[in-house]
């Protein structure tokens, strides 16, 4: 089964032109907010997209509200990609 | 109803005929035009092969790199201008109260090659593909709001979608607002069509030129005049109240004394055209006579009947012949909703340096009312001038702007 880490996630913060932020958050930010690290709500719907189409899992629009930090982006791709493959 | 006092203190302009509003000044005194061949794709296929070009602009290294791919090559044009414009009026947006400072732009097209792009990504590979940023790029109003964003200009913030009337609209709006609250507004214009979709959009009004040479293919008030070349770029003119701008030193590059808008009349009304009304309502708000205006930066077409509804006009309250006329714009194509706003500027340009800037030189002058078509530089020192945008579907606008007092020049 896929898991999704930092990795992968500053990965596709980094492969995105739009999405130009702060890829290169450290450990010690997982936990900041993302909209102080540069990524507005809209760039966290590109995200969504680019997630659905690299992993082909849906991302509902309201993921925008829970993705509010790369821990909590991490953690809730990794549910979404959870239910996708228990499904 | 409107303050009668507003001074215009900063200009900043990407045009076919430079990307700083220096360099479209230079041009403007050499009769340089930016005019050519369409290449920023192959246009070969399309009735229309002329259009004024941005040259030399690089997006990359002029607007903050998160906005390049997130906005439309318009609203790049309006974010340079906008910088400019506060940097020649020595604005630091951050030193003034956000809500005082106002945006209005006028568009035309809003971000068509943005859309264009999403679009193609849309049909070839799915609704999946295309960008979040799709979803304000392509607006009316994204220029005015990513210069309100960037600049912390949280005042009345607002767009005008009147076609090439739009880019002196927005400066009657700018001058109404500082009546009610706002001590500075931005007031401009941005369009960039020149893509597939966005010209092909354009043709639909049927007054585009389809001569392929260069020099030939506008030639307003001209036997020849076929049509327009259409244009891209952006102007962006600082607003300020008089009084407050004198109180913080800040240059002045002139006054707008009157403006007014109007409607044509549907084709087939016996009604007149709005243009003469326009005129003399613009002047009686200025509180001017036609004798004192000294230069008119006319509509200019390029179409025989619009052009002849303007000589008519201008013939009606200046007797025929009776003002310098002069079309910058010759150099740049119609740039819609930045043209007029272009053409403020370039006026106000004009008062500074005490001359009338030239028109491409008309070889043989169109029958109806005689036009005293400027084409050479004149220095004669002009105080007041006129400035005029017909935009499609009827929209009409004149404003005057003067030179300023000189105890503030």
């Amino acid at each position: 089964m896929t898991t999704f880490t930092v990795t992968d996630l500053r990965h596709l913060f980094a492969s995105s032109e739009g999405l130009a932020g702060n890829p290169a958050f450290g450990p010690d930010e997982l936990d900041v907010a993302l909209a102080d690290l540069g990524y507005d709500s809209l760039a966290m719907l590109e995200l969504a997209a680019i997630v659905q189409r690299e992993y082909g899992v849906r991302m509902p629009d309201d993921c925008v509200i829970e993705m509010t930090t790369p821990r909590a982006a991490i953690e809730y791709i990794n549910r979404r990609l959870t239910e996708v493959n228990a499904a | 109803m409107t303050t009668s006092h507003a001074v215009v203190t900063g200009i900043g302009v990407v045009a076919p005929t430079g990307v700083t509003t220096a360099e479209h000044w230079a041009s403007v005194l050499a009769g340089k035009s930016g005019l050519g061949r369409i290449t920023r794709f192959d246009a070969g296929d399309y009735p229309v092969r002329v259009a004024g070009q941005v040259p030399g602009f690089r997006a990359t290294e002029q607007v903050p790199a998160r906005l390049v791919p997130q906005t439309d090559r318009g609203t790049h044009f309006g974010l340079v201008a906008a910088a400019d414009a506060l940097i020649d009026a020595r604005v630091d947006p951050q030193e003034l109260p956000e809500y005082e400072m106002a945006v209005v732009t006028a568009a035309s097209s809003g971000g068509t090659e943005f859309g264009q792009h999403e679009m193609e990504r849309l049909y070839t590979k799915g609704p999946d593909w295309v960008g979040a940023y799709q979803s304000i790029a392509w607006f009316y109003a994204a220029t005015t709001g990513q210069v309100s964003i960037r600049h912390g200009m949280r005042g009345p913030c607002g767009v005008i979608c009147t076609e090439q009337a739009g880019g002196l609209d927005v400066l009657g709006q700018s001058r109404r607002l500082l009546g009610s609250g706002s001590r500075l507004v931005l007031g401009g214009g941005s369009d960039a069509s020149l893509c597939p979709y966005g010209l092909v959009a354009q043709l639909s009004n049927g007054g585009l030129s389809a001569d392929p040479d260069p020099a030939r293919a506008y030639l307003p008030f001209d036997a020849d005049a076929a049509g327009y070349v259409p244009g891209e770029g952006a102007a962006m003119l600082v607003v300020e109240d008089e009084a407050a701008a004198a109180t913080r030193g800040a240059p002045v590059y002139g006054r707008i004394t009157g403006y007014a808008a109007g409607f044509d009349p549907p084709p087939g009304s016996p009604r007149p055209p709005v243009l003469a009304r326009t005129i003399r309502a613009a002047l009686a708000e200025a509180r001017l006579d036609p004798g004192d205006v000294d230069m008119v930066f006319a509509d200019a077409a390029g179409q025989p009947d619009a052009d002849r509804r303007e000589a008519e006009a201008l013939a009606e309250i200046f007797t025929p012949g009776g003002v310098p006329v002069t079309a910058p714009k010759t150099l740049t194509g119609r740039m819609y909703a930045a043209g007029a706003a272009l053409d403020v500027a370039t006026a106000l340009l004009a008062l500074r340096a005490g001359v009338i800037p030239p028109t491409a030189p008309v070889a043989r002058p169109a029958s109806g009312p005689a036009l005293d078509l400027v084409s050479e530089t004149r220095s004669s020192d002009p105080r007041t001038a006129l400035v005029l945008a017909r935009g499609h579907g009827g929209f009409t606008a004149a404003l005057v702007v003067t030179a300023p007092r000189k105890d503030t020049a």
